[in-house]
């Protein structure tokens, strides 16, 4: 939160000066025809990317040396909003003059940094960096063409956010090296997820393969499973025979595993006081904090359910006062 | 030239209710509810102003006619209401909304979804309009509340609200709309129908930002929302807004006045602006006329995305709006043009042109004028209209 967050705005205020000059006037909208590729003695490439019915789409002519495998015209025509406009010129303007093989290394990173005014400012919103990715896409598909192979074979590796072209190798790594457990780490750390948002979870602007959430469940899983054979693996004493000092810290892992994340998501917590034997049971004092405290289950449903996960972990005769 | 034709998402404020509020910003800025000549100063003009309100909804003295701080606040309020009265305790456990409802209504709808409510959402029809047999279809006993606007923001689309109201009634089932699109545009009669409660905001009709109401049936009462010092019967505490309630008064009295102005000069403006857009190839309108407020306009152009054309009459000092893909912050095409199942490539092309008392030919033609050359030279850009060699195969028409 905070001002410019409660202000909002608008996108167009976050447009470079250079974003707003090409879709006003841009460089290299236009066409190129079969009849001038023939007179330039060049071929002629011309690839689509993207559909109206999506919101943006590309059509990006090359005339192309086949001798020296050059690029000596590029020319963009699109349907799509200012930053898609502005997107397309620039990638054709990157595209002369490079090698088809050249050209194909342009992302659409390149296109965002080419467009800024100055070097640390974006040049467009955050969840405008979806409309550069189809200029980076209709590249690809040019070369495809022009090569005569599959527009996949470009790509050395699974990209899952493509607005920060962040690979799927990367976040696993980041994931696990960093030990995140939310989404908004992950855009922290690697900026996937920043900006359209498409790659988060299911339902976004995009259908994806892989999106966010299920690399942060299958590293959810795997610490579960990593967890579970440590607990084989280690003979710990029964809980009736632990110190104090060992039972509190054991009741502690019980609760931060299986019970503090559900009070925490409904704004409480909750504190162990202290563990007493009384007779047969052994009573663990706990103090409600935050929603808990008040709330009308923490005496009933939530407080049996606390109950049950220690005596099935830890001790048939635990019982669980709140005081 | 500067041109407004966005009076869909809010309006100038009119001179006369303008005057009207200013003795209560600096002369006269009592609490209504202290006791002292502060205080009192303030009380004929909030009463004139609401008996001015009631009036302007033609509502008997009996019903209550709540004020809120806009209509998002009436819209959550009678939702979350129905939530805490009927799903919470288990009474009810379905409401139905219709799918191109205002945020307020369908973000407050998916809220209460997730706490466990089935909600309907009621489809629209190829003219935009909500489909009353699916109400009909739809409707049981265990149903606590049906929400359905009165008339569309983004296509002007008048929604069979009294067929509406008549199915609820013989269930027993509660009514409520947003009007917020229907006041000065439409007559609004809370008695002429069955309905329950009713929405709408004064800044949608020259009246001042920051003041909406709830209308309420006698006997259909609410969950109070705001608590605290008893306000408005104990309804919706808050100090009241003095300028805000005089303000809107006065507003509402001359949207009343202005009806038939609305209904036929402003239909007039509208009508033939309209013929000249569609004269302009690959246009597209999607409600008929009749069945739309005076004022709106929703039309596509092929192969001109909407924020693009928005770019262009900004430039040249015209307001209008697109609810479509690139202008907003989630990229999605504009929901009711996806509702009514446009062809899929128009889904991204709808622009909003709305009109009101204040709009003038002058004005229309010189936006005509801007339109036919941003279409020109956005088209000049399009993909859409793009050369390709012979032979060669579009790609363009698939989904990526």
């Amino acid at each position: 939160m905070g001002i410019d967050n409660l202000i909002g705005g608008t996108i167009w205020d976050e447009y470079s000066q250079k974003v707003t000059d090409l879709m006003n006037n841009p460089q290299n909208m236009g066409e190129i025809t079969q009849e001038e590729a023939d007179a330039m003695g060049a071929k002629l490439i011309v690839a689509d990317f993207g559909a109206e019915s999506c919101g943006d789409a590309v059509r990006l002519y090359w005339a192309v040396d086949p001798k020296t495998d050059k690029i000596l015209r590029s020319k963009f025509k699109s349907f799509g909003c200012g930053t898609a406009i502005a997107s397309s010129d620039t990638m054709a303007e990157l595209c002369k003059d490079k090698t088809v093989d050249e050209a194909v290394k342009i992302t659409n990173i390149d296109v965002e940094l080419a467009m800024r005014d100055t070097p640390d400012v974006p040049a467009v919103p955050p969840q405008k960096m979806h409309c550069s990715v189809m200029a980076y896409d209709v590249i690809k598909k040019a070369a495809a063409q022009y090569k005569g192979v599959d527009m996949e074979s470009f790509e050395e590796e699974v990209i899952v956010c493509e607005c920060a072209r962040v690979s799927l190798s990367t976040l696993k790594e980041v994931i696990r090296l960093n030990d995140l457990t939310t989404v908004e780490q992950i855009a922290d750390y690697t900026k996937a997820g920043a900006f359209c948002k498409s790659c988060i979870r299911p339902g976004g602007h995009e259908e994806k393969d892989i999106y966010l959430v299920d690399l942060l469940e299958e590293y959810e899983k795997e610490k579960l499973a990593n967890k579970a054979s440590l607990g084989n693996d280690t003979t710990t004493n029964s809980f009736a025979e632990m110190t104090i000092v060992q039972r509190i810290k054991a009741v502690d892992a019980i609760v931060d595993e299986n019970i503090r994340q559900m009070l925490i998501m409904d704004g409480g917590d909750m504190e162990i006081l202290d563990i007493k034997e009384n007779g047969e049971n052994i009573d663990i004092y706990i103090r409600y904090l935050g929603a808990c405290s008040g709330c009308a289950s923490s005496s009933t449903g939530t407080l049996f359910a606390i109950e049950n996960i220690l005596k099935e972990k830890l001790d048939p005769n635990i019982r669980v006062l709140p005081l | 030239m500067t041109v407004y034709l966005d009076n869909n998402a809010t309006t100038i404020v009119d001179p006369h209710v303008f005057e009207a509020m200013e003795p209560y910003f600096v002369q006269k800025y009592g609490n209504p509810n202290s006791l002292h000549l502060f205080a009192s100063q303030t009380h004929p003009a909030i009463k004139q102003g609401m008996e001015k309100i009631y009036a302007g909804i033609h509502a008997p003295t009996t019903d209550s006619v709540i004020i809120t701080s806009c209509a998002t606040e009436s819209n959550n309020w009678v939702l979350k209401s129905i939530y805490f009265e009927y799903i919470l305790t288990g009474k009810k456990n379905h409401i139905m909304v219709s799918e191109v409802e205002h945020p307020s209504v369908i973000a407050t709808a998916k809220w209460i979804e997730s706490m466990g409510c089935k909600v309907t959402y009621l489809p629209i029809n190829h003219e935009g309009i909500v489909d009353v047999q699916s109400v009909r279809d739809n409707i049981t006993d265990k149903t606590a509340l049906v929400s359905v606007m009165w008339a569309n923001n983004e296509t002007g689309a008048i929604f069979p609200v009294e067929e509406i109201g008549d199915i609820c009634e013989e269930y027993g089932v509660l009514f409520h709309t947003d009007a917020v699109q229907a006041i000065g545009k439409l007559p609004v009669d809370v008695q002429s129908f069955n309905v329950d409660y009713v929405t709408f905001s004064a800044h949608k009709f020259h009246g001042p930002k920051g003041i909406g109401a709830l209308y309420v049936k006698k006997g259909k009462e609410l969950i109070p929302l705001l608590h605290g010092g008893a306000q408005m019967g104990g309804y919706r505490s808050g100090t009241l807004n003095v300028p805000g309630i005089v303000g809107m008064g006065k507003a509402i009295e001359q949207a009343v006045d202005a009806l038939d102005f609305e209904m036929t000069e402003v239909r007039e403006l509208r009508d033939a602006f309209e013929d000249e857009l569609l004269k302009i190839k690959d246009t597209f309108v999607v409600t008929p006329r009749n069945k739309r407020t005076p004022n709106t306009i929703l039309i596509s152009f092929r192969g001109i995305e909407g924020e693009s054309m928005l770019w262009d009459l900004n430039r040249a000092g015209i307001a209008a709006s697109t609810g479509s893909a690139c202008a907003s912050e989630d990229l999605e095409a504009n929901s009711v043009m996806e509702a009514i199942g446009a062809a899929e490539d128009l889904a991204h092309t709808a622009i909003r042109f709305s009109l009101s008392r204040y709009t003038t030919q002058e004005e229309l033609d010189y936006t005509l004028d801007i339109v036919k050359k941003a279409v020109e030279r956005l088209r000049g850009i399009s993909s859409s209209y793009a050369y390709a060699p012979e032979g060669h195969t579009s790609g363009l028409d698939a989904h990526h």
